[in-house]
């Protein structure tokens, strides 16, 4: 057993967790945060993607124990109060999920991309960067559309701050 | 999985005393080793995470030496500036290994020390005559890999670094397998100063190899050219579900036309 202590979605928590507990286990079950989601168990879906310490990882391939002292955002904390993130936004407007199973790691994975894109995505880029998520309902298109959709949204946003701060 | 002691360890040498416990392993990214902890295809007593020890971390480059820490990750490695100007080869291998979550994570050291027979960075270490840096020893890459799965690590011996001196001219052609994204076939070309040499990782039987035939038509004239009517043979390459020995051998003389154009371009 070792003491976890972690910040998730801007709260500190701890908690006593077997060493063997995988960070997705303790986000569902000691957490509550059953956003996250398990589909695979070869680390190859990407269901699971949350950030950690601001990169989007795969937390059903790391143990708990090894992100003591990181900070966690699960896609139960994009959003601002009623407000949805940008990039949730897109996924509504661009029907972008199907049976939903796979969301929340398309989003996570999606808002990391954005972030490391601030030059703006093409279609190309976005399938490529998809390569890490499995989505077995929607044929990834309008995946694709909901990505570059809130890229741009988000890069309007960023400009818009950058005036409001000059 | 089994139930596991994990230890994050502070320096090289700290991690050399705690893989001293029970039948420890050391844990770097942890993109292999969890997978294959969930499948209790390995079963650890104790884990000695190496993935928060700075002397591990980062490139350097000086002149045309590159020093590459053993806990660098593969996105690091794909987005450092100074060796996309001294070796962008090696950086363009690293952005092809695995989807973003696994580069975020998955490290040179742990690659290498896994040494799987489809891994990219094998092939480029050989291709570079890299040096493997231990917290014992240096062991030069091609008495380093030892067939499937084996190096030449001694039990608890830590990776600490890789170095090599860029080559003039180098590329890596990968044929990926779509769902894996591991490489059916790739080949690393590097020309420097001491000739031609040319790694295979995908397709050997045995792991990683260099191609003598390649190699020979590419030392009389560094040209994709050179590769016409060159024939790779079949034995000794894997057949699986996945193509035959026969397929993997064309592959290997594509892939190697291929890089050899890249390296020229
Ligand atoms: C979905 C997926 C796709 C992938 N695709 C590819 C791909 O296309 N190409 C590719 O090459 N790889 C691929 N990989 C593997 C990936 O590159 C791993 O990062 C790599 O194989 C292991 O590195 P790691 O840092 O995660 O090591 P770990 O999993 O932490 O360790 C692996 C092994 O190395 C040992 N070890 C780790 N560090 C050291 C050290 N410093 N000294 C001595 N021993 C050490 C460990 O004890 C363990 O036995 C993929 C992995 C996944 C999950
Ligand atoms: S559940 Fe993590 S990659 Fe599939
Ligand atoms: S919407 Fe069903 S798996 Fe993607």
């Amino acid at each position: 057993m070792s003491d976890v202590s972690l910040m998730v979605n801007g709260k500190r928590v701890s908690g006593a967790a077997e060493d063997r507990t995988l960070l997705v286990h303790f986000l569902r079950e000691n957490l509550g945060l059953t956003g996250t989601h398990v589909g695979c168990d070869t680390s190859q879906c990407g269901a699971c993607v949350v950030h950690v310490d601001g990169k989007a990882v795969k937390s059903c391939t790391m143990l708990a124990v090894q992100a003591s002292g990181s900070s966690v955002v699960t896609i139960e904390g994009l959003a601002n109060g009623a407000d949805l993130h940008p990039v949730q936004a897109a996924f509504k407007e661009h029907h972008g999920l199907q049976c939903g199973f796979c969301t929340p790691g398309m989003i996570m994975a999606a808002t990391d991309m954005i972030n490391r894109h601030p030059e703006g995505l093409d279609e190309a880029t976005v399938r490529a960067e998809l390569e890490g998520n499995i989505c077995r309902c929607t044929g990834y298109h309008n995946i694709v559309k909901a990505i570059l959709a809130a890229s741009k949204t988000m890069a309007k946003g960023a400009k818009g701050k950058a005036k409001q701060a000059a | 999985m089994y139930s596991v002691n994990y230890h994050r360890a502070a320096s090289v040498a700290d991690a050399a005393k705690l893989v001293k416990n029970g039948d420890a392993k050391l844990l770097s990214g942890g993109m292999t080793l969890i997978p294959a902890m969930k499948t209790r295809l390995a079963a650890p007593s104790d884990l000695v995470d190496l993935s928060r020890i700075k002397e591990m971390q980062g490139i350097k480059v000086s002149g045309k030496t590159v020093t590459i820490g053993a806990a660098t990750t593969h996105f690091d490695v794909s987005n450092d500036e100074k060796l996309k100007k001294t070796c962008p080869a090696l950086a363009h291998l690293a952005s092809l290994i695995g989807d973003p979550a696994v580069r975020y994570k998955g490290t040179i050291g742990g690659s290498i020390a896994n040494n799987d027979p489809a891994a990219d960075y094998p092939a480029a270490l050989l291709a570079l005559g890299a040096t493997i840096v231990t917290n014992k020893r240096e062991i030069s890459a091609d008495k380093f890999f030892k067939g499937l799965f084996e190096t030449a690590l001694k039990d608890g011996e830590i990776i600490t670094a890789v170095s090599f001196t860029a080559p003039a001219k180098a590329a890596y052609e990968k044929f990926r397998n779509p769902a894996s994204r591991y490489a059916i076939v790739g080949v690393f070309v590097a020309k420097g100063k001491d000739g031609v040499s040319v790694a295979v990782t995908g397709a050997g039987d045995d792991g990683v190899f260099r191609s003598k035939e390649i190699e020979a038509a590419l030392a009389k004239n560094f040209d994709a050219a050179s590769l016409a009517g060159v024939k790779v043979p079949a034995k000794n390459l894997m057949s699986d579900i996945h193509a035959s020995a026969d397929y993997r051998a064309n592959l290997i003389a594509v892939m190697a036309k291929r890089a050899v154009t890249a390296a020229n371009a």
